[in-house]
């Protein structure tokens, strides 16, 4: 199942499972401070961001899929809300440069497979699993359009 | 041992002031011997953000929770959690968190039902904290483990299970869901996952009181003048009623059931947090829609 994966998510995963329980929730912690700002080009457009409800703080997410069918996901959660904070910078960087067909291959149940189910509860991870949905979802959108 | 009780006028005029303790008061016995802060929160990160100095972690969902079956954890497993995080027995506990103390409020409950003696919120939780401009730390205490005791949970005074809910239909009940919930126009609060009903609605009787009526904008309880007006004089409770909380877990409505119990002081709340994903999924249970109460059903 996972040998499919993007070499960054999987990068992601194995860091995750190398870890103690506890020390998951640390590197969770290092992934939410590291959720990038906004380019500038939209900064002023909170309007094409969609609000992803399935999470219990409020995060938004934008999907953008350039000319070389790159995909780039762009997410807004506040600092207040670290563990989404968290989710949502896991796939900013976990598909990061994936092209739109990769980033529709990636499995459903990626947010299940990288070991926070135990540190955080399988309640909790259900946001993650709604940001990745929400986002092939966008994507396939797009290239429709 | 237990610690001084915080004697701050604001708390007099509740039934139990002793479970109270304000900003100032916790900064001053932070080193006292036999006291022990905990935070509980929503988001299970945000003790590692930040918290205040010398608190441990408890959090519910990965803590309190049996991980199999949908139960709290037993005498031994609660024993063993709070042996490993420095509290005794007679320990004083102090316990905050985030979103006006919903979760410590809940996890209070829990030490309740093992009978903890001395446990109280740090009223106005993280947030009062922050607006107070009070420190946090980043440093992860590490509590010498200490020996608790093994206690059998007491589920017979403040908890509440499914049939004890339908004998007791005919007697006060408070919904402390959204109105959107208790309507039935939903099954989960605004912006929070689906966590599994089958059926929207409520129980048949309950009155919709929202949790965070209690709380005021600073997240601090409301004064006991407003908590009679919400609880007595809208809901219609009088002292020796026998009322039963419930929300959608049974967390929002351990927050209710701290307040009818140690600030309003009536006796016999029980939280019943099966609520409504056992409710609104059970078979053959009344549920009205809308918003009024609704009337006694015939039993089946």
């Amino acid at each position: 199942m996972t040998e499919d994966l993007p070499e960054q998510l999987e990068q992601i995963r194995e860091d995750f499972l190398g870890l103690e329980v506890r020390e998951r929730l640390q590197l969770l912690l290092e992934f939410s401070n590291e959720l990038p700002e906004l380019p500038e080009r939209y900064r002023e457009h909170p309007d094409l961001f969609e609000r992803v409800e399935e999470c219990q703080s409020p995060v938004f997410i934008f999907t953008e899929v350039d000319d070389a069918r790159v995909v780039h996901l762009f997410a807004i959660a506040p600092r207040e809300a670290p563990t989404t904070r968290g989710f949502a910078s896991i796939l900013v960087q976990g598909l990061a440069g994936l092209t739109v067909d990769e980033v529709l291959a990636v499995p459903d149940d990626y947010p299940q497979t990288i070991g926070l189910t135990e540190a955080v509860s399988p309640l909790r991870i259900r946001g993650m699993t709604a940001l990745l949905g929400r986002a092939k979802r966008q994507v396939r959108e797009k290239i429709a359009a | 041992m237990a610690v001084e009780v915080d004697t701050a006028p604001q708390f007099a005029e509740f039934a139990h002031p002793e479970r109270l303790v304000s900003g100032d008061w916790l900064e001053a016995h932070l080193d006292d011997p036999g006291l022990v802060v905990v935070e509980s929160d929503e988001d299970v990160l945000l003790y590692e953000t930040g918290h205040i100095e010398g608190a441990v972690k408890i959090d519910w969902h990965t803590d309190l929770n049996d991980p199999v079956e949908r139960d709290y954890i037993d005498g031994a497993g609660f024993a063993k959690l709070l042996g490993s995080k420095g509290i005794s027995r007679d320990s004083t506990v102090v316990i905050y968190g985030d979103k006006n103390n919903w979760w410590a409020a809940y996890a209070l409950w829990v030490f309740t039902l093992f009978g903890h003696d001395d446990v109280r919120l740090l009223d106005g939780g993280r947030a009062k904290w922050e607006a107070d401009g009070r420190a946090y730390t980043t440093v992860v205490p590490t509590p010498a483990p200490v020996d608790y005791p093994v206690i059998e949970r007491d589920d017979s005074k403040i908890r509440a299970y499914k049939d004890q809910v339908i004998d007791h239909l005919g007697n006060p009940l408070i919904d402390v869901r959204s109105p959107e919930e208790f309507s039935g126009e939903r099954t989960t609060a605004p912006a929070y996952p689906e966590e599994g009903a089958l059926r929207a609605g409520h129980i048949p009787t309950a009155v919709n009181i929202p949790w965070a009526r209690a709380a005021a904008e600073d997240g601090t309880f409301r004064p006991l003048a407003e908590l009679n007006a919400l609880y007595r004089d809208e809901a219609g409770l009088k002292n020796g009623d026998d009322i039963i909380a419930y929300c959608r877990i049974g967390e929002r409505s351990s927050h209710t059931w701290f307040v009818l119990n140690y600030l309003v002081g009536f006796e016999g709340v029980r939280n019943y947090d099966g609520s409504w994903t056992e409710w609104g999924s059970a078979v053959r249970v009344p549920i009205v829609k809308g918003t009024e109460p609704g009337t006694l059903p015939t039993k089946k």
